[in-house]
């Protein structure tokens, strides 16, 4: 066993304090998460200590956050990869409801602009839909993003501008363009297309640095912004949300 | 008050689908999820989700009766027969649904839905994306209720039910976290999806939030939980965090190792079903090899996958090395994974039948939290995921139906006297000057239940355990004050999920002390024989102030006669 400074972010609105940081002398073992070094601390330093947190395997997405610099998941990182002090700050750019919780409401409101649902092409068949082998790869990662928020966190155009859709809601909206049972591509170019779509990315390639899951956000933008060039878009449309 | 037709609790697969399936028959739907949707532990399952589709070459002549066969064999006959049937029947025509739906499936050369093969299945049946089955079925669920716009109160958590003087389901009363505020939310219909309770132990596959104190709300309320003794040991958790290594490993050729490198699987069961035998059998397996000396140090076996070869590990299990990678930093692909058996799924949960219809007129239940019976004494892999969509489907009709003629008010009078019995029972702890640490003592329930209410149990260490819960319940009466800090206040959160789990664990190993028998997922080392005549029944347990009042009720073996189970 061996002692790690934490420097967390603190916010609690009804104490009447500023945000600010408080050191924490954290008892860490070999294997620890950070998601376990901040249960130590809420348990055994103060109970009042808020922070999202559910499976604990990097795949429900709940616990994203600023870790020493970048973001990630607090359950997939490892205390011991960390350089003290351990820096933690809520996701970015979200209002700070209470410590390291942020209302995720303006990040999924993005993702409800791009209608991610499958909008198919042909009345459903009696079983399934056919797709090939070839037409499932081709959707194959985009699939597998949960939806934590790093990405958005992560985004200096989505920290200038909260209406910017952002790379979570492009990636998933590329998820549905290139499904082969997905019948509204146009619909979909010409939501992405608009003054707040795929146009405002500076291709800074944050969101792929960070994405827990390996995922290209940056990648799927430019895939976007290909289709859209190539279909002669009209682009930078103002854009209505619905 | 806020008042809803139909109030839906827990945002996973059996919630979603019940709230879908309700919205679509007519019924005005909310869903109370004490966590967003996505965040869900549904999103964990991996391996796949059954369904006699005979998609694969070598299912060609597979059928939902045969499917409801092994559902059935597989529970010990511990199943009511009807109902496993109907989950088998349903289960094609739920999953074409979630695929129309856009469920990224893995697919076959021919285009189709790809199967493979399962534990305790006699075809490949189950249907699956990658290993990531639950995550894709989830976030396609999820996108369906953007597309209807879905009502949903995240970050609410329901702490009471609210029964009127007759035992009808009015409503419930709910902490919204984010506000700190108790939210009266009355209902004509309450239908739980509220998910599993593996954290009731401290060995367990399961997410955080899965407490004991979902199923505690409707047994506080007086409705019975069945089966409750009978809790899953998936063979393959991940050696200390106990993270879920799917049964696709092993369904796509992972075999079991021991500590000399010996396949021993085969000690256990016929050559033909190896480490494709019913998860009940091979954790126990697993178990008698490390007690047996044949472990590795520190208590574990190894998946192999290696022979699997790169290629097909990268297409068909990449969650798996990516869950080795990041928490134990090893490659699968060279290495062999660390393996032990851990608390997965509690085959007992709230008593309704295969509608969700409960004790309570009003109340419904689906998903794990229920208790239908289709999973009798033990569950196969792959009819989790399908239980939450065909059951969540069958309660959500079935609530949307019983609601259609009733008045659309809420019930203030019977809302105001739950609020009441929920302050007189958060008041029965963490009173000023107490001074136990509630996480130490969840920390020791869990130990005390994975020590001795695990996979081989005795009569004595089940005293010993319901000895050790009693003390631990009279000292979580004195607790240190919870916080009281307003906004997200998660340890007034954790202390009531521990709430539950105080309770369930009581019932669980008072149903494990009664049961003298070994059936599935329960196995006595002092009764260890499965025993027909004494125990061919449900277990059902009723809250009484001094611990659970139990009963029986018959199972239904309408269909195939009770056989022994081999393998």
């Amino acid at each position: 066993m061996s002692t790690t400074t934490f420097k967390i972010f603190r916010y609690d609105p009804d104490d009447g304090r500023d945000p600010h940081f408080q050191t924490f002398q954290v008892e860490t073992v070999k294997g620890m998460t950070l998601l376990e070094a901040l249960y130590w601390i809420m348990e055994h330093k103060d109970p009042t200590f808020a922070f999202r947190s559910s499976c604990r395997e990097a795949n429900c997405g709940s616990c994203a956050m600023h870790i020493n610099g970048s973001y990630g998941l607090a359950c997939r990182t490892q205390v011991d990869n960390l350089k003290p002090p351990v820096v933690i700050r809520p996701l970015a750019h979200l209002q700070v409801l209470k410590d390291l919780v942020v209302d995720m409401k303006p990040f999924f409101d993005n993702l409800k602009a791009i209608k991610p649902y499958l909008i198919p092409g042909d009345d459903p068949p009696e079983k399934e839909y056919y797709q090939s082998v070839d037409d499932r790869k081709k959707i194959d990662h985009h699939v597998d993003c949960i939806l934590c928020g790093s990405c958005y966190g992560s985004c200096p155009v989505a920290y200038g501008d909260p209406k910017y859709l952002g790379p979570h809601a492009l990636l998933k909206a590329l998820r549905f363009v290139d499904d082969s049972r997905d019948g509204a591509t146009d619909e979909r170019l010409a939501i992405v297309a608009s003054e707040f779509g795929v146009f405002r990315c500076h291709t800074i390639f944050n969101c792929q640095l960070v994405c827990p899951k390996d995922l290209n956000p940056t990648g799927a933008i430019s895939k976007l912004k290909n289709k859209i060039v190539v279909k002669k878009f009209p682009f930078m449309k103002p854009f209505v949300r619905t | 008050m806020i008042f809803h037709d139909v109030v839906v609790v827990g945002g996973g697969l059996a919630g979603m689908m019940a709230a879908v399936e309700a919205s679509a028959k007519g019924a005005e739907v909310a869903v109370l999820s004490k966590i967003h949707p996505l965040r869900s532990h549904s999103g964990a399952a991996q391996g796949g989700i059954n369904a006699a589709l005979a998609n694969n070459p070598d299912s060609a002549d597979d059928t939902p009766e045969r499917h409801g066969y092994d559902t059935i064999k597989g529970s010990d006959f511990l199943a009511d027969q009807k109902a496993a049937i109907t989950l088998a029947d349903d289960a094609p025509r739920v999953i074409y649904q979630m695929e129309h739906w856009g469920c990224p499936f893995s697919r076959m050369e021919n285009g189709k839905i790809a199967q493979r093969p399962f534990g305790g299945a006699g075809y490949p049946r189950t249907c699956y994306g990658a290993d990531r089955t639950g995550l894709y079925l989830l976030h396609t669920l999820y996108e369906q209720t953007i597309r209807l716009n879905t009502r949903y109160y995240e970050e609410w958590m329901v702490l009471q039910l609210a029964l009127d003087d007759s035992g009808v389901c009015k409503g419930v009363i709910a902490l919204n976290i984010p506000e700190g505020k108790l939210e009266l939310v009355a209902a004509n219909a309450v239908i739980f999806g509220t998910g599993g309770s593996g954290r009731i132990f401290g060995n367990t596959t399961n997410a955080l939030v899965n407490s004991g104190f979902a199923k505690a709300i409707p047994y506080w309320a007086g409705i019975p939980l069945k089966d409750m003794e009978f809790i899953q040991f998936h063979p393959t958790g991940l050696y200390r965090s106990n993270i879920l290594m799917t049964e696709g490993c092993r369904g796509e050729g992972g075999i079991l190792t021991n500590k000399d490198g010996e396949r021993f699987m085969s000690r256990y069961v016929s050559e033909k079903v190896m480490e494709l035998a019913p998860r009940d059998i091979v954790s126990r397996s697993i178990a008698t090899e490390i007690e047996e000396g044949r472990g590795f140090e520190g208590g574990y076996v190894h998946l192999d996958l290696r022979h699997l070869g790169r290629e097909k590990i990268m297409e068909r299990l990449p969650g798996i090395r990516e869950i080795c990678l990041d928490f134990v930093g090893i490659d699968p692909i060279d290495t062999p994974i660390p393996i032990n058996p851990a608390t997965h799924y509690t085959m007992g949960g709230i008593d309704c039948d295969k509608d969700g219809i409960t004790k309570a007129p009003g109340f419904y239940a689906a998903g794990e939290c229920s208790c239908v019976s289709v999973h009798g004494a033990n569950r196969l892999g792959g009819n989790s995921l399908l239980e939450t969509i065909v059951f969540g489907r069958r309660a959500g009709e079935a609530a949307a139906s019983y609601v259609k003629e009733l008045p659309k008010t809420g019930d203030e009078a019977t809302l105001t006297k739950a609020q009441k019995a929920l302050a007189d029972r958060m008041n029965s702890f963490g009173r000023p000057g107490g001074t136990e640490d509630p996480y130490q003592l969840r920390t020791e329930l869990q130990n005390v239940m994975t020590e001795r209410v695990g996979i081989f149990r005795t009569g004595e260490e089940l005293e010993e355990a319901m000895k050790e819960i009693k003390d631990l319940q009279a000292r979580f009466k004195n607790i240190r004050p919870i916080s009281h800090s307003r906004v997200f206040n998660m340890d007034k959160v954790w202390i009531m999920e521990l709430s539950g789990n105080m309770e369930i664990s009581e019932v669980i190993t008072a149903g494990a002390i009664r049961r003298t028998e070994s059936r599935g997922a329960h196995f006595r080392r002092d009764f260890n024989k499965r025993n027909d005549e004494e125990w061919l029944h449900h277990t059902l347990a009723t809250w009484t102030p001094d611990g659970p009042d139990f009963s029986t009720s018959e199972v239904d073996l309408s269909k195939y006669p009770p056989e022994e189970r081999k393998y």
